[in-house]
């Protein structure tokens, strides 16, 4: 079953297009990653997802529509946004208590336990926390309740490496299971790509790539290429070409260029590349594109 | 380092448990989100009791004071007509009363102001909005402290301050052979002024407090502006078109009088002036209805725009 489903979907802030008919299915599940530069549509995806922001087209998210249904929705979904949004005048114990007093599916014993291994008190006021305290507070609150659908919006952004890798490491040991969603945005692509099953980027309000990451690890292929194979590798296309200390690294898309392990082996040394060069390799290309364009 | 050793267990058995979970959830009522809805109101804002709090506290302090001259003010009032006497008599609680609704008014006016705006520009419109609770819950839950919260916390507490003033009046009064609780009823004073807040605070000012959540939940910044301004721009218009000032009057009418009191201008100031003299009277009056419907446009305005409305 599909938890996100959205045809056409559209979305305009006056003249500018935020969201350009997109398309997308994500299945029960998965992790899937939303990559984009700042101002592709990430956020704006997220908001319709979660019934925040009136769209045209067709959005059905766990069988609902968010526009219309998002207090049912929220039964079944969980979101941390970009920024801090826990008010800040309300104390520990006072969120845990208005949270197990509205929501059905929220867990306080579980919460308490997550907190516990915190250094944040049940008394204080989240304007007494640390920026990455009221990161863990929110992961608590929202780790407690059985939902279906998680949806973070750049959740680390601003926290240190230590939080950083404590959140993820959290999210996956003692919340992902296979029946659970889960829709991530971040700039720190390096983080999620050992998290995430799906991958999808998205530009100008358009996606531009979408793949699992068995996908993504068969279709691209990065090789250190040894100095004297540098023109035989070029001749093969690849998708881009950076300098690091002396060396070329070529990017190849295995799909397009028909090309092979078999024909890459012998020009120097392989591996997977990172999401975030692939990102780069993608967007550049667009760039490119764009720029190259009749105008 | 033992949180993955504690915690995975858990997760199994959720994920175990996750079948009858979904297809019977544990249900929360409306009524008990609304409750937990209106608690939140009053962690958030806790000047809805403690600014009357700290006012009735003035009062108590003032009345401390001037409670000395207290046998000579009811022998001077002896000498009055009835009606002089009793306002004579009843002026301190009376003044206790207006100066505790005045209070609560203001608390009113801003606690409304800020009540749709300030979640949004603090952002935490997104955490409330990630809970299962309805636009229509949320402003419900907010409207519901001018509505009903703010006229029973100055109904208690005034009529707590009265009771203490009657009493340390009647401890002064001790041995001088004067009587307080003859000269005063109690139980109509607090009857009284329970309908007042009622059918004033409540009711006839309902498009005001209607009015400033439509500000509050429509502005994105300056609220107090939004709230103001547009009632002058509509009072200046019609004075320069048509030389009248209708709505100002209406305006006045509607928040600075009382609905049909039945005090003359020269009359002392009681709760009974400025109290709907005849509930049947009041109930029936078109001005109310008429007022109440406004209010309700409002809230659904109101109701609307928070949906449509995200951080500022």
């Amino acid at each position: 079953m599909a938890s996100i489903e959205a045809r056409g979907l559209r979305k305009a802030f006056g003249a500018t297009i935020a969201l350009d008919g997109i398309n997308l299915r994500v299945e029960e599940g998965r992790i899937l990653g939303l990559i984009g530069p700042n101002g592709a549509g990430k956020t704006t995806a997220l908001n319709a997802f979660l019934g925040l922001t009136p769209y045209q087209g067709e959005l059905n998210v766990l069988g609902r529509n968010p526009w219309t249904e998002r207090d049912q929705l929220m039964r079944d979904v969980c979101f941390i946004a970009d920024v801090a949004v826990l008010p800040r005048w309300i104390r520990v114990s006072q969120a845990l208590d208005y949270v197990a007093g509205v929501h059905p599916r929220f867990d306080r014993a579980k919460a308490e336990g997550f907190l516990a291994k915190t250094d944040i008190r049940p008394a204080s006021k989240v304007r007494e926390l640390s920026k990455g305290m009221v990161t863990q507070l929110h992961l608590a609150l929202v780790m407690a309740i059985d939902a279906k659908l998680l949806v973070l919006d750049e959740p680390t952004l601003g926290l240190d490496i230590l939080y950083r890798k404590q959140f993820y490491d959290s999210l996956l040991n003692d919340y992902f299971d296979r029946s659970r969603t889960i829709v991530v945005t971040t700039h720190q692509v390096e983080e999620v790509q050992h998290v995430l099953t799906d991958l999808m980027f998205i530009n100008r309000g358009r996606i531009v790539l979408a793949c699992s990451m068995e996908e993504f690890e068969s279709h691209y292929l990065e090789v250190t290429v040894h100095p004297e194979h540098v023109a035989a590798a070029r001749a093969l296309k690849p998708i881009r070409e950076r300098q690091v200390l002396g060396r070329s690294i070529l990017l190849f898309d295995l799909t397009r260029d028909r090309v092979d392990h078999q024909q890459l082996a012998p020009l120097g040394d392989l591996r997977t590349p990172s999401i975030a060069d692939l990102f780069i390799a993608v967007m550049g290309n667009q760039a490119g594109q764009a720029q190259g364009a009749p105008r | 380092m033992n949180s993955q050793s504690n915690a995975m267990p858990d997760s199994r058995r959720d994920s175990q448990t996750n079948g009858p979970q979904v297809s019977a959830p544990a249900v929360i009522s409306a009524t008990r989100r609304m409750c937990w809805s209106v608690r939140r109101e009053l962690w958030e804002n806790r000047s809805i009791y403690l600014a009357p709090l700290a006012v009735a506290a003035l009062i108590l302090a003032g009345f401390l004071i001037g409670i000395v001259h207290l046998p000579e003010k009811l022998r001077a009032a002896s000498a009055l007509d009835a009606m002089h006497r009793q306002a004579s008599v009843e002026e301190p609680y009376t003044f206790a009363a207006l100066l505790l609704m005045f209070t609560t008014f203001v608390v009113g006016v801003f606690y409304c102001l800020d009540a749709l705006y300030g979640e949004r520009r603090e952002r935490s419109v997104l955490f409330w909005k990630s809970l299962p609770v309805s636009d229509l819950t949320t402003v419900f839950s907010k409207a519901s402290i001018p509505f009903v919260v703010l006229p029973l916390v100055t109904f208690a507490i005034t009529v707590a301050t009265q009771a203490l003033m009657l009493l340390l009046g009647s401890a002064r009064l001790a041995g001088t052979g004067l009587n307080l609780w003859s000269r005063i009823s109690f139980g109509q004073m607090s009857l009284l002024l329970l309908y007042h807040l009622v059918a004033v605070h409540a009711l006839w000012w309902a498009p005001l407090w209607g009015w400033l959540l439509l500000a509050s939940a429509w502005s994105r910044r300056a609220p107090f502006l939004w709230a103001t301004l547009p009632l002058l721009a509509a009072g200046l218009v019609e004075r320069i078109a048509f030389n009248t000032s209708h709505f100002a009057g209406w305006l006045a009418y509607r928040f600075m009088g009382s609905p049909e009191g039945h005090a003359g201008s020269g009359d002392p100031m009681t709760m009974a002036a400025i109290t709907p003299a005849n509930p049947a009277q009041f109930l029936s009056s078109p001005g109310l209805w008429f007022g109440l419907a406004v209010a309700a446009v409002f809230l659904a305005a109101a109701i609307r725009l928070r949906r449509y409305r995200g951080p500022i």
